[in-house]
């Protein structure tokens, strides 16, 4: 029953935007832009200081998936969907998982991208130990998305939303982006320390647990009028 | 307001008064002289600080929980606290940090989270402010985060790189220089104590006066 709630809201979601086709579009184009501007003010006499690639990779997924979570609700709320939505017969986190895998969906997709294009940009190792690097960018898109979704959802229906969601959603995920960029450091390094990438991985995992259980919880009270 | 609560005010006000000469008369360290003086208001608001925070996160968590706008309003009181005094620590700190590590400021787990805490008692407070009606459930909610978010906070920046001094300093503390750091530490806590008893107070009035107008609104 929960499963297939899940499963309804993400084909739901993938249904709609692969007839518009915009939040993959914008986010993608955001995210490359991003990525440029960094590549201007860092790269001097085409070089980038070492390490920098790292953090250029999880500041432009903090940005891009800011810019794509406020845009999934925003267009729940443009349609009146919202409401349907929580009248859903399933239970509440059924529709707080169906978002959150369709926001990762996406956001993964771009980062498919991304990755390529900053190691390209900034002679980054990054692609050496691919395993390690998917795992380190998943699960930290994955805690980023688990406390934004929740996030994205309550703004909702508050006043200046759009500028509320990175205020309150930044220093919440401040582990995340240190675990995030230390991980795919120690992965980009000459010599690969496999301790060292596996401390930050367990410490991303750590706090996606505790953060999606926090989120599960929190979202039926704060979602129901 | 009770009868106690203008004796009280006056005697926090003596209490503070009186703070900078216990201060004066504790010993020089030796090695930092005068600026290790700071740390005698430094420590305090920091507890008080951190002890603001976690009482902002449990009455939200409670808010959550039953719903009671009492908890709420206590949860709003121990938020402005927990931003003031946490000012008042990341004011500090760096005037002592500059004579003791020679930079203003480390990124260290302490002070880290610390001025992560710092921030999300300021996003709570920022939420409520501009989020319309229906916010306080919400700012319940990022309180019950920003507490989640702590350990983790302290134990990334701890494997990353750590300088601050442990808590463990204290007991040792010789008596001259352990009164005054517990005089300090029981002024401010008397201090917050009766500033988040007027701000609930306020908040309460607040939510009558909105209660009398409602009821206004559907006699007319």
């Amino acid at each position: 029953m929960m499963l297939r709630a899940i499963w309804l809201i993400v084909r739901k979601d993938l249904t709609v935007e692969v007839r518009s086709r915009e939040l993959a579009y914008t986010t993608l184009f955001f995210a490359i832009s991003c990525v440029l501007v960094f590549a201007f003010s860092l790269v001097q006499e085409g070089r980038a200081a070492e390490g920098v690639g790292a953090g250029v990779l999880w500041m432009t997924i903090m940005f891009a998936g800011n810019l794509a979570l406020g845009r999934t609700f925003e267009r729940e709320r443009q349609s009146e969907t919202l409401r349907a939505l929580m009248l859903v017969p399933a239970p509440r986190p059924a529709v707080y998982l169906g978002k959150l895998a369709g926001i990762v969906l996406l956001l993964v997709l771009t980062e498919a991208i991304l990755v390529p294009l900053v190691a390209l940009l900034f002679q980054a190792e990054l692609l050496a130990h691919l395993f390690w690097l998917v795992s380190v960018v998943i699960a930290g898109t994955l805690g980023f998305a688990a406390v934004g979704t929740l996030f994205a959802a309550m703004l909702v229906r508050a006043r200046s939303r759009d500028v509320l969601l990175p205020v309150l959603l930044y220093p919440i995920t401040v582990p995340v982006i240190i675990a995030g960029v230390r991980g795919t450091m120690a992965i980009a390094q000459p010599e690969f320390e496999a301790d060292v990438v596996r401390f930050w991985l367990l410490l991303l995992v750590a706090f996606d647990v505790v953060f999606i259980t926090l989120a599960l919880w929190t979202f039926e009270p704060v979602m129901t009028d | 307001m009770p009868k106690w609560f203008n004796p009280a005010i006056l005697a926090c006000g003596v209490l503070f008064a009186v703070s900078p000469f216990v201060i004066a008369n504790a010993p020089y360290e030796s090695t930092m002289g005068l600026v290790q003086k700071v740390f005698y208001y430094h420590m305090p608001s920091a507890w008080v600080f951190l002890t603001a925070s976690v009482v902002c996160g449990i009455a939200s968590a409670r808010f959550l929980a039953t719903g009671n706008a009492r908890h709420d309003r206590t949860a709003l009181a121990a938020a402005e606290m927990a931003v003031l005094f946490g000012l008042l620590t990341l004011v500090t700190g760096p005037l002592w940090a500059r004579k003791a590590w020679g930079q203003w400021w480390i990124w260290d787990a302490r002070i880290t989270s610390s001025l992560v805490g710092w921030m999300i008692a300021w996003a709570y407070l920022i939420l409520r402010q501009y989020g319309g009606p229906g916010s306080e459930k919400l700012a319940a909610g990022l309180a019950l985060f920003g507490m989640a978010n702590v350990p983790f906070i302290y134990v990334s920046v701890t494997y990353w790189r750590t300088i601050h001094p442990a808590t463990t300093v204290v007991p040792k503390l010789p008596f001259s220089m352990g009164f005054p750091l517990m005089f300090c530490l029981a002024s401010f806590y008397f201090l917050m104590f009766l500033l988040m008893k007027l701000r609930v107070r306020v908040a309460e009035q607040q939510a009558r006066l909105d209660a009398i107008y409602l009821s206004m609104d559907e006699e007319a």
